[in-house]
């Protein structure tokens, strides 16, 4: 396990090593000044907001800026549903694919238009390339640069020292795609073709194996999604099985990258974070909190998933690392991967609101599975998503601000800003309507017939699966215990008679939906409210927000939010199968 | 309000037409040039027929060949599906059962000290995929003896191949070590091939 360590401390520090360069480039980018793309990029950019017929140098005020994110989300919405129901007429459709059903169509827009990314579908065998490049691979750029840009008027919100504008989202929404994602997405994509990741238009090719048998590879555009996929905190797979995929995850190489893509913008927003409100420490500290509980979480995964699960042990495997075998429970994982990248994918993918995975999380050990169920849980600030991360985690920072206020008797205030009854109104409900989401719609998915028919599993796995599910999907987190299922599909590969399970499909493509927007709005209305007050001088009845006790409160305050909403849940799911070595 | 829907129509088809399509054709028109048998799946042919792909495990049934992972698809590579098997789920100690008790009576007429607690984890669950291009070493070192018998190779001569097919880990650090069984048995066929009895039984 010592390797597996190992492992663990070289990435984290490569990702720590680059937060700042990057961190620093973005804040360049978001404040308008030159950076060396600017050349090649300025003149594209420009053109664009003629061509979008906006003026960027245009102030909004909060509600002006939601309501362009929100317009811009719901023609979004109706462009990538249309997409989806007229595969039969789509150019790049090899395999001849025609449309799905279209509740799961409803599900698969929601779900990307929300940048969660749950799948219903399996992508190699009901989409076409046309579907997986006009429609999802838009979508897993434009949804987190709309996190970005909902960050970016919040963090205005908060220096703001007069007036109430938050910035203009075009112009937000156009550098975040054309100066980050996209650059980004085209060196990490061109290192994945490199190793073996495909990137090609021709569909599937028939081999004979060795032994006489045929097999079809099917394959695609994928690198260029899988590049997005992971540095958008997407994680919506081109093909079913995902980053399992050797075709989609190629070897060690690709599998360090794509990690690291997950983590990569999420960690540098807080440096831009403390870049942009002029303290660099403050960005540090919101840094600190979340590594702590990253830390955490990996330190109880890798554990437990090296000791093997209960089935395995009843069979008659010691599931021991010996030589030439690190051991361990190796069902739904990749021998390249191993025990140590799995267990740390499946953290870094669930904490943030990645969602792609390397491994079959139902096939986790008990305690191995409550780990992403409990990332999920803490509402993804833990990096979080691209932009989505960092503002759900001010919403934290102002909650610990007022606890901490109350608690020494101070009045709270937070970069000289007075937090107030409006504010912490907004920020209450911002934080607790997201898991007021998944526990409702947990209870109706397993109190109901209907519900129940998605469940593959028996016993607590089966609850787990449900919880899971709407966890996952409230969260815009996308990763699943995957054998909870809302799609049918008897003839795979192709759509004929395949039938979606409407109840799971509307339920959760509903959940995602409100569980991204509402916040957001919340969000940007809490911004709004912020950037009208006036910024008091920091005085000795000040509380500093940059030091390692504040950082304790946070993380306490995060995971008693966490720990209350969800305890009762999973004592009834994961903590149940890690009490037991009973089968079910 | 007619304003921004205007913009945001517009910002959608202008958004569709560079990620949607530019983005991903130009990346594909790069990768074609630039890493052309890359990109097109890593094809493997012998005689100039396709047998597959260096990342893409298949099925290997005769004894003179070296036995991939267990597959929940049987290993297709065009509908990929996880087992989803969970931690305490009978069926799932069955399989393992299965699969344990499969893999010492194939290989212990070989490997005389073979006993169940010797059989590294990797033989006895699904993978990820259901189409894992590798095995662990200590998988492959114990059906070294196998191969070795069926084909009259000597011991060291099959260990030396496995080396040959085996990747390790990325700067020495990341991943695990595993040897590729589709190369590995292509190179066994070159080197001794089982010519009347195609090591089927």
């Amino acid at each position: 396990m010592a390797q597996g360590w190992l492992q663990v401390a070289v990435f984290i520090g490569v990702a720590i090593a680059l937060t700042p360069p990057l961190g620093k480039y973005m804040a360049r980018v978001f404040t308008g000044q030159r950076v060396f793309l600017s050349s090649i990029l300025g003149p594209v950019e420009r053109f664009t907001y003629r061509a979008l017929r906006v003026d960027p140098s245009e102030e909004q005020d909060w509600k002006t800026y939601a309501k362009s994110l929100v317009l811009f989300s719901v023609f979004s919405w109706i462009a990538l549903y249309l997409i989806l129901r007229t595969q039969g007429i789509h150019p790049f459709n090899p395999e001849g694919f025609h449309s799905g059903p279209w509740d799961v169509s409803f599900n698969t827009a929601s779900s990307f238009v929300s940048n969660t990314n749950w799948q219903y579908y399996g992508g190699e065998t009901t989409l076409t390339y046309f579907s997986q490049m006009a429609g999802l691979t838009t979508e897993n750029f434009v949804t987190p640069a709309v996190g970005i840009c909902v960050l970016l008027a919040f963090i205005r919100g908060i220096i703001g020292r007069s007036g109430s504008g938050l910035g203009n989202f075009w112009q937000d929404l156009t550098r975040s795609l054309y100066y980050v994602l996209l650059p980004l997405s085209v060196i990490v994509g061109l290192i994945l073709v490199s190793q073996g990741v495909v990137q090609t238009l021709s569909g599937a090719s028939i081999a004979k194996t060795v032994e006489g048998a045929e097999q079809a590879l099917a394959m695609g555009p994928v690198a260029s999604q899988v590049a997005i996929k992971q540095l958008g905190t997407n994680g919506g797979g081109f093909f079913n099985v995902n980053s399992a995929h050797p075709f989609e995850n190629a070897n060690a190489l690709t599998n360090f990258v794509e990690l690291l893509s997950i983590i990569l913008i999420p960690a540098a927003l807080t440096y831009t974070y403390g870049k942009m409100v002029g303290r660099q420490r403050e960005g540090w500290s919101i840094f600190a909190a979340m590594l702590a509980i990253y830390l955490a979480f990996v330190i109880v995964i890798i554990p437990a998933e090296q000791h093997g699960t209960p089935a395995e042990h009843a069979a008659g495997s010691p599931t021991k690392a010996i030589a030439g075998s690190t051991g361990g429970n190796m069902e739904g994982k990749e021998q390249r991967n191993g025990i140590a990248e799995s267990a740390l994918w499946g953290t870094t993918t669930t904490v943030t609101s990645n969602g792609s995975v390397n491994s079959a999380l139902d096939s986790y050990t008990g305690l191995g599975g409550a780990v992403p169920m409990s990332g999920l849980g803490t509402s993804e600030v833990v990096f979080g998503g691209v932009g989505t991360g960092l503002y759900s985690m001010l919403l934290y920072v102002l909650l610990a601000v007022f606890i901490g206020g109350l608690m020494v008797g101070r009045t709270p205030e937070y970069l000289g800003k007075k937090i107030q009854a409006r504010e912490i109104k907004l920020v209450s409900l911002g934080i607790l309507v997201t898991p007021l989401a998944v526990l409702a719609t947990t209870g109706l998915a397993v109190a109901t017939g209907a519900g129940l028919r998605s469940i593959y599993q028996a016993g607590p796995q089966g609850f787990s699966e449900s919880l899971y599910a709407y966890l996952s999907q409230a969260n815009n987190n996308g990763s699943a215990f995957a054998g909870y299922t809302g799609f049918l599909q008897p003839n795979a590969p192709g759509n004929h008679g395949a039938y979606g399970i409407s109840f799971a499909d509307l339920l959760g493509g509903a959940t995602m939906t409100l569980a991204r927007f509402l916040p957001i709005v919340l969000v940007l209305a809490v911004a709004g409210s912020l950037a009208g007050k006036k910024v008091s001088p920091a005085g000795p009845g000040t509380m500093r927000t940059d030091t390692p006790t504040f950082v304790i409160l946070l993380v306490g305050v995060i995971v008693l939010v966490g720990a209350l909403t969800f305890f009762p849940a999973l004592l009834l799911g994961p903590v149940v199968q890690s009490l037991t070595t009973r089968l079910f | 309000m007619r304003r921004t829907a205007i913009t945001s129509i517009l910002a959608v088809v202008a958004f569709t037409s560079i990620f949607g399509l530019a983005y991903p054709l130009a990346m594909t028109g790069i990768s074609q040039v630039a890493f052309p048998g890359k990109a097109g799946g890593s094809k493997l042919t012998v005689n100039g027929k396709l047998v597959g792909s260096s990342l893409i495990g298949q099925e290997f049934k005769g004894r003179g060949y070296f036995h991939p992972r267990p597959s929940q698809t049987g290993y297709s590579a065009n509908v990929t599906y996880f087992s989803n098997s969970g931690p305490n789920s009978v069926e799932e100690r069955e399989a393992v059962r299965e699969n344990l008790a499969a893999y010492v009576v194939l290989n212990k007429p070989y490997d005389k000290s073979l006993t169940k607690a010797d059989v590294p984890v990797d033989a006895i669950t699904m993978s990820g995929s259901g189409v894992d291009p590798e095995i662990s070493e200590a998988n492959a070192k114990i059906q070294a003896h196998r191969i070795a018998a069926v084909r009259h190779l000597s011991l060291s001569k099959v260990e030396d191949l496995i080396a040959a097919h085996t990747d390790g880990r990325f700067l020495g650090v990341f991943g695990e070590p595993g040897v590729n069984i589709l190369q590995l048995n292509l190179a066994l066929d070159e080197e001794a091939p089982l010519s009347a009895n195609r090591g089927f039984k």
